[in-house]
Formats: structure tokens, C-alpha cells, sequence
């Protein structure tokens, strides 16, 4: 399942990995640094650390979305009962698709191909569900990738997490580092977020659910200049990734997203490729007001991927296929829940047969 | 947005012959646009269809009034219907507040604001209602959110309870109260973790809290950029709890707000506050016609106006304007008046205000003005020293070269930061001259006071009638270079950024 977390090439590490001082920081001005002593023999003694076996997380995206679009589902039985898709039929059904947030004009799309697509009289309701997460799967097949996030040749691999207030970005990196280091790989995280009140605190606490190492400073310190140590650190330790955490931010707000591209600059003095991802956050209950988060996170964030938190609540995020479809963007993950289990790769497929409840 | 709509709806009534009244044909006609409009601001399904069928039952026979368009006809019937959903043009009743020590319980999905909005009502039960105010996180269960908690306390100047590891959010509710009982408070607001409507066992819990807390006020807090979910959410928590209000979090951002008409219209329950920004003072008391009109995508004359207010700090803008007088403008004026633009959400949100200025908010939007240069030139001056900023011909080359470093830019930006100021800097200076007079008239004619409402719309007008922002006139050569080689003209004159605001006396 996590294929994209298994360690690509077994190469040199095991020289790094013996020299594992308690490194001395020299700037006063990083407040916490924790280090793992060793590889993590076991979980640190947390009372909050959560089992890392994703058994369960595969059930977690099942029941998640199932739930989460049970009304699509029955709108859809109870419309196709009449076995025929009339005119008044396909207004009703493009009246639940917009109930998923994909937007007027997507599900107008997605309509007129089904109405295209000319039933006959006597089909069964399952048969035009099948048809229409089918193409719903269909739109989103581009845009489930199977690319490595990671496999790039430098090290380290920089990864950014962006987004507005609350999306989901600390979490979100919680569980891959996770991810990534059970299945090898030797990390860092950066908490960028030096505005949020206790923002560090709470990526600090993920760090060290994952026995990786954090670095931090005090609240209101620079965020490029975090995000600029944090790289020069991860290239001296010979880290392989390292996941830096921003602040949210509104994308209305030119001083922050000004921020944003700053500490994009500041991070590309010290390589040119950096960031080599930049993830946009996304709350899996936010409108149409995605459209104008992508367009401006891209702009300033160079935005390479997209992740989808909370589908494991009510909303559909159905507005992934107007995003897709206007900015071409992969999707990478899905988080359907708060434990560090609750993260998937994203499947066009299984989106779409639990937005239509197959 | 507004325009769009009114657009569209002239064009479904061109065919409109019979005068007198609007037939049921024309109004349903009409109405198929409202809803595609209402659905793309966010409002949810159900409550556009219960919502189009009022307003339908309105403006069937209504009769056409002769000075306006069918069209603009409706659309004022459809804003004035949505003010009412949403509550009114009155404010929404103050929080209630019973005998001492009162609670406040804040519910609502994970991520909707719940913390912060939690550390903004304390400040103000603090400073407004001069009430005792004690804080008490029940989370949990996110990583330090207690401690997020603790920090907006100390900064709204309340108590937080103790953290006490290992405790459930019951027993930390009781710990409240009788911390709150025993401490003399007037309110103490319990902050709960985020949860889904779905969560079974977290909805019991809360619950659970309502039951034993008994507070008097407890409130939904709620993302206004939800979407469609904004519905389900509102009903569930509702029929799981007994609320008594809704708080919208995120509307300084730019989502159009239906969430706001879907929660209010599904619950029944007001929508008390609004939360603006992430600092501690941003909460503004619900106001529906706000609301209305942005749903709408109507231009939003009243928030600017209120904007405008709120972002001059008058001190500082007198103290400028005595500086100005005598002729002088350093660069840290400059960087001030470079924040103010950016205060009031940037350009981009000026000119999506402004009525009439939607297509020179297009010029910006295709970047030939390009606003993010404003922010990087404020980088510029702040990585000055104060002497810098004060006697800008100390500037060489080694100390801009320095300055570019700092900020994060070429040497040149620096360069043409402070060719900007120059030019400015004479402009003020021939200005001082003339004294203030000759300065508030170069400033667009706004001598005191606040501009009217139809001053803003002739500015906005004018703005677009001077197209995508030409270059400036001779009384600044260089202009802003962020602004297409200009400042913004008609839109506050001979300043960049509306600095004329700043002038005017606070009524
Ligand atoms: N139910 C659920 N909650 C989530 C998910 N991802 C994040 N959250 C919660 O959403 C809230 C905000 O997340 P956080 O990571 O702090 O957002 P940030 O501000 O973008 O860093 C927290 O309460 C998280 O526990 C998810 O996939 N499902
Ligand atoms: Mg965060």
C-alpha cells in the first residue's frame, strides 16, 4: 500500500547512521532539536503514540468515504429507480453531484456525459452508478500517480506542506514522517509555522512520536530563515527528506503569501531545486473557494501536488475533480482521520466508487 | 460576481415586453441564474431551493418599476430576502451571560478555528463586558492544543486552567467550573477538540459536557469557505447538542460565505460573530448585509469603508502628515504607506470592493500590476537600519548590497526601491511647499472625513475608466514600480495606497 514510503535504494547509510552524535546546536536561537539516540527500537514512551501498522487505515478509507457519501448513494437508488434517466432524472443528478462540492459546471459535465452515454429503459440503478463512478474515475485517473514523491537524486529531498489556517498541514506530516521512517528512511521536519500559537509544540510532538528530529524555534522567529538552518542541517546530517511545515495562510493575504515565496527564495540559495514538492493542504470540507487557494498557492508556492485531509467526516471534497481538471495536479495522499494511521495514497478509483457509494 | 449576475439576468429579461408586473415565466427564468450564482458561492442544495422558492413567491407580481431593470429588480429582491435568512439588518443579540461563573462551550469540526475564536470572545468578555474570564481546554486529544490555549490567554490577558495531564474532558469541565466557582470568574469558555458530526463516541462525549457544564452559551464555530458539507455539519452537531449560535471563522479570506446562509437557514440559530484574521482582536459582530452582498459577489462598499477606518492608525498618520508638511517623506514612510495597501488585503482586495472596479481588478489579476513586488519592497526597507531608513543617502553600494541579502532580492530591487522614494520624496517636498492644502487636494479631494459611499464609487469608476493603471503623471516619475510604473490613480491620487485615508478624521 505504501509503496511510495518503502526506501528506494539501500545505499550508504548504514555509514550515517552509526555516527549518531547529540549534536550540539550552535544558534541560540533554535529552541529544540531532538534527536533520536538510535534507530527506534520501539515507540518512545508516549502515551499518545499510535501503532504504525496501516491494517486498519485500509478499512479507515473504506469506511470513511463510504459513510461520508452514503447520501450521494441513496439520492442516486432513489432516483434510478425510475429506471430511466429522463430529463427531470438527470437534473436531479446533477443536483447531487453538486452536493459533493465539485461545482456547477463539473457536474453540468459529468451529466451531460451520462445523458450522452443513453441508458436503456430498463437499467438497473447499480448499472448507472457503476457508469458514473466510472467516469468520475476516469477524470481523476490522471491525476492518481504512482511517481515516487521522493525519488529525486538530491539530498536532501525537500518537501513542503502549504495551505490555509487549519487544513490539516501539521497532521498531514505527522503521519508520513511516520510512514517514512518505518520504512527506512532517515528524516527531518522543519516547524516554519513560527506564527500559530503552539504550532511547533504540536509538530514537536509529532516528531517525536516518530523519534525524528525537529527543528524548532521560538515563536515569531523568521520562518525562512527556520526553513534555510532546517536545509543546511538536513544536508550536513545526510538526511534523505526533509518535510517543512508552514504557517496557514489565506491566500488573499499578499503579506503572507509574500512570506511564502521568501521562504521558497531563501531555501533555493542553498539549492537551486528545492523545494522539490510543495503540497497544498486541503480541507475535504472547503467549497468553491479551493479554486482560488490552488490558483494562488501555486502561484506563490509553486505547488506540485495536492493532499485531501478529513474525508473521513461528511463532506465528498468532490471539488478535487474541478481542481484536477483546471490545474492538472497530482494527488498524493488522503487523510481520513487524526492517527497517524489515517493516510492513504490516493486511488481514482476508490474515490470514485465511494463518492457514488459502490 | 454581482456584476456577472446582473449581466446575465438583463439578458434573460431583453425579452421582457409586457410592462407592468414580473410574470412567473420571467422571474423563473431569472431565478435559474440565481441559484447556478448561489450555488457557486457555496450555499448548500437544499437550502437554495427552499431559499429560490421564497423568493419566487416575492417577485411573481411584483410590479416593474420604471427607473431600474427587471434584473437589478430581482437581484435587490434576492439580497434583501437573503439579508432577512440570514437574520436581519439588526445585530445579533450579545452573548448571554448567566449568574456567575457562566460558561461558554465551543463545538465544531476539527480544524473550523475553535481555539483561536475561544482566546478572541475572552478578550473581548475581558475588554467590553469587563468580564472575570477563565479558559479551559478540553482537547485532548490534538497535539499541543492545550498549550495553544495557555498562550492566547496570556495573550488576552485571562486565566487558562492548569494543564493536568491524563485527565477526560469531563473531568477537566468539572475541574473548570469549580476552578471558575472558587476563582471568582464571571465566564469561563471550554474549548473542545475538534470532531466529525459522524464520530459517534466523540458526540456522546460532547454531549456529555453540555450536559454537565449547562452552559448558557453553546456555540457552533464554523469555517465559512465550507462548502456543500456546511448542512450536514450544522444539522448534526445541532441535533447532538443544544446550540445557541453560530460563529463563522476565515471571513477575512476571499470564499463568498454561503456556508453561512446554509447553517443559519438549516439550524435556525444566529450567527453571532465573525472571525477575521488570526490575531487575538479579530472578531466582529455578525452583520448580514455584509454577508448579503458578498454572497452576491456585490461589491462590498460598507467593508471597505469599515477597512479603511480600522487599518489608518491615525497616530501615525498625523504624525506623517506633519512630517509631509514640512516636506519631508523617509523611507519609513514609504514602508508605511506600503503596509496600509496591504492592510486592506492588498490591492486585489481594494479593487474587488470597489463596485465597478472589477476590470481593473482583471488587469491585476493578469499581472500587469503586480502587487507582490509591494510586499518584497517592504522586505527592502525593513532590512535597513533605522539610520538608513531616516538619511537613505547613506545607502552605497556595499550597504544594498547588504540590504538585498537581507531581504531576499537583487541588488536592483533595492536600487529601485529607493529611485521610488526619491521621486516621492521630491514630489513631497514640492507639495510641503503648498502645505497640507495643496497635499489632501492631490489626494483625490477627500479633506475630512471618510470618503461617501458615492465617492468611492466614482473613484472605483474612475479607476476603470483609466483602464489597466497608466503610468503615473508628472508629479511622479517613477511611481510604484510594484504598480505597473504608477501609484493608483483615482483611487486616493498622488500616494500609492489610498494613503489619503489616513488623513481624513475618524467620524
Ligand atoms: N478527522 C480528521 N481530522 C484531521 C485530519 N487531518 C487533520 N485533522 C485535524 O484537523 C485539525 C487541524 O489540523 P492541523 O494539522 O493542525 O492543521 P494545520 O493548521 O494545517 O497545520 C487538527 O485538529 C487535526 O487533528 C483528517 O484527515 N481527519
Ligand atoms: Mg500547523
Amino acid at each position: 500500500m505504501f509503496g511510495w514510503f518503502k526506501k528506494k535504494k539501500p545505499i550508504e547509510d548504514t555509514q550515517n547512521n552509526e555516527e549518531k552524535p547529540v549534536e550540539v546546536v550552535e544558534s541560540s536561537e533554535i529552541i529544540s532539536i531532538e534527536q533520536p539516540e538510535t534507530i527506534p527500537a520501539e515507540t518512545p514512551n508516549e502515551p499518545l503514540a499510535e501503532p504504525t501498522i496501516s491494517e486498519e487505515a485500509k478499512k479507515g478509507l473504506f469506511e470513511g468515504l463510504k459513510r461520508s457519501s452514503a447520501r450521494i448513494g441513496d439520492g442516486i437508488t432513489s432516483i434510478f429507480t425510475k429506471a430511466k434517466l429522463d430529463e427531470e432524472a438527470l437534473e436531479e443528478l446533477e443536483e447531487l453531484l453538486i452536493l459533493s462540492d465539485m461545482g456547477v459546471e463539473t457536474a453540468r459535465k459529468i451529466t451531460a456525459e451520462m445523458a450522452r452515454r443513453r441508458f436503456e429503459k430498463s437499467a438497473a440503478p447499480e448499472v448507472i452508478r457503476a457508469e458514473l463512478a466510472e467516469i468520475i474515475a476516469q477524470m481523476l485517473a490522471p491525476y492518481e500517480t504512482s511517481k515516487d514523491p521522493w525519488a529525486g537524486n538530491t539530498r536532501p529531498q525537500v518537501i513542503m506542506f502549504v495551505g490555509v489556517n487549519g487544513s490539516g498541514k501539521t497532521t498531514t506530516i505527522g503521519k508520513i514522517a511516520q510512514n517514512l521512517v518505518d520504512n527506512g528512511h532517515n528524516i527531518m521536519l522543519a516547524a516554519a509555522d513560527t506564527f500559530r500559537a503552539a504550532a511547533s509544540e504540536q509538530l514537536l510532538v509529532w516528531g517525536k512520536r516518530a523519534n525524528v528530529p525537529v527543528i524548532a524555534k521560538e515563536s515569531g522567529a523568521d520562518a525562512a530563515g527556520l526553513a534555510f538552518e532546517a536545509l543546511q542541517k538536513a544536508k550536513a546530517e545526510d538526511k534523505d527528506i526533509l518535510l517543512i511545515d508552514t504557517a496557514g495562510r489565506l491566500q488573499n493575504k499578499l503579506e503572507l503569501m509574500a512570506e511564502l515565496e521568501k521562504i521558497i527564495r531563501v531555501i533555493k540559495k542553498q539549492d537551486e531545486s528545492a523545494p522539490h514538492e510543495t503540497w497544498l493542504v486541503l480541507d475535504a470540507t472547503v467549497g468553491q473557494n479551493a479554486i482560488s487557494q490552488a490558483e494562488a498557492f501555486i502561484k506563490s508556492g509553486g505547488v506540485t501536488g495536492i493532499i485531501m485531509s478529513k474525508l473521513d467526516g461528511t463532506a465528498k471534497g468532490g471539488i478535487l475533480l474541478a481542481l484536477t481538471e483546471k490545474y492538472k495536479l497530482p494527488i498524493y495522499f488522503i487523510g481520513v482521520g487524526e492517527k497517524v494511521t489515517d493516510l492513504q495514497p490516493f486511488n481514482a478509483r476508490e474515490f470514485a466508487n465511494a463518492l457514488v457509494n459502490i | 460576481m454581482f456584476d456577472a449576475l446582473t449581466e446575465k439576468l438583463g439578458g434573460v429579461f431583453d425579452n421582457l415586453t409586457g410592462r407592468g408586473a414580473l410574470s412567473e415565466k420571467d422571474v423563473e427564468a431569472a431565478l435559474r441564474e440565481v441559484r447556478v450564482a448561489l450555488l457557486e458561492a457555496d450555499v448548500a442544495l437544499p437550502v437554495v431551493k427552499q431559499f429560490i422558492n421564497t423568493v419566487k413567491e416575492e417577485a411573481v407580481g411584483e410590479k416593474v418599476i420604471r427607473a431600474v431593470k427587471p434584473g437589478q429588480q430581482v437581484v435587490k429582491i434576492v439580497h434583501d430576502a437573503l439579508i432577512e435568512t440570514l437574520g436581519g439588518a439588526q445585530e445579533p443579540e450579545d452573548l448571554k451571560i448567566s449568574s456567575p461563573p457562566s460558561v461558554i462551550m465551543m463545538a465544531g469540526l476539527q480544524g473550523s478555528g475553535k481555539t483561536t475564536t475561544t482566546g478572541k470572545l475572552a478578550l473581548r468578555l475581558k475588554k467590553k463586558d469587563r468580564k472575570k474570564v477563565l479558559l479551559a481546554s478540553l482537547d485532548t486529544r490534538r497535539p499541543a492544543a492545550m498549550e495553544q490555549l495557555a498562550i492566547l490567554a496570556t495573550q488576552a490577558e485571562v486565566e487558562s486552567l492548569p494543564i493536568v495531564q491524563g485527565q477526560s474532558p469531563v473531568e477537566i469541565a468539572k475541574r473548570a467550573m469549580q476552578a471558575a466557582k472558587f476563582g471568582g470568574f464571571d465566564v469561563v469558555i471550554l474549548d473542545t477538540a475538534g470532531r466529525t458530526s459522524i464520530d459517534e463516541e466523540m458526540m456522546v462525549e460532547a454531549a456529555n459536557i453540555a450536559k454537565i457544564a449547562n452552559p448558557s452559551e453553546i456555540l457552533l464555530v464554523a469555517d465559512s469557505l465550507t462548502g456543500q458539507d456546511a448542512v450536514e455539519t450544522a444539522k448534526r452537531f445541532h441535533e447532538r447538542l443544544p446550540l445557541t449560535g453560530i460563529i463563522l471563522t476565515r471571513a477575512d479570506g476571499d470564499g463568498r460565505g454561503g456556508a453561512a446562509l446554509s447553517m443559519r437557514a438549516v439550524t435556525g440559530l444566529p450567527i453571532k460573530f465573525l472571525g477575521i484574521g488570526e490575531k487575538i482582536d479579530g472578531l466582529d459582530v455578525f452583520d448580514a448585509r455584509r454577508i448579503a452582498g458578498r454572497i452576491l459577489g456585490q461589491g462590498d462598499v460598507v467593508a471597505l469603508v469599515e477597512k479603511a477606518v480600522e487599518n489608518a492608525d491615525m497616530a501615525a498618520a498625523e504624525k506623517m502628515a506633519a512630517k509631509m508638511a514640512k516636506g519631508k517623506f523617509d523611507l519609513d514612510d514609504l514602508s508605511m504607506q506600503l503596509r496600509q495597501i496591504q492592510n486592506m488585503g492588498g490591492l486585489g482586495g481594494i479593487m474587488g470592493m470597489l463596485p465597478g472596479a472589477q476590470a481593473a481588478k482583471k488587469a491585476l489579476d493578469n499581472g500587469v500590476v503586480n502587487e507582490k513586488i509591494i510586499t518584497r519592497q517592504i522586505a527592502v526597507i525593513s532590512s535597513m537600519t533605522k539610520k538608513e531608513r531616516q538619511k537613505p543617502d547613506l545607502l552605497n553600494a556595499s550597504r544594498r548590497r547588504r540590504i538585498a541579502t537581507g531581504a531576499g532580492v537583487d541588488v536592483s530591487e533595492v536600487n529601485k526601491v529607493i529611485k521610488m522614494h526619491r521621486s516621492m520624496a521630491d514630489m513631497v517636498k514640492s507639495i510641503g511647499k503648498g502645505g497640507m492644502k495643496g497635499l489632501m487636494q492631490k489626494m483625490g479631494g477627500m479633506k475630512g472625513g471618510m470618503p461617501s459611499e458615492e465617492q468611492l464609487k466614482a473613484l472605483g469608476e474612475k479607476a476603470l475608466q483609466s483602464g489597466a493603471m497608466p503610468p503615473m503623471g508628472q508629479n511622479m516619475p517613477q511611481g510604484l514600480p510594484g504598480l505597473g510604473g504608477g501609484g493608483l490613480p483615482g483611487l486616493g491620487g498622488g500616494l500609492p495606497g489610498l494613503g489619503g485615508f489616513g488623513f481624513g478624521k475618524k467620524k
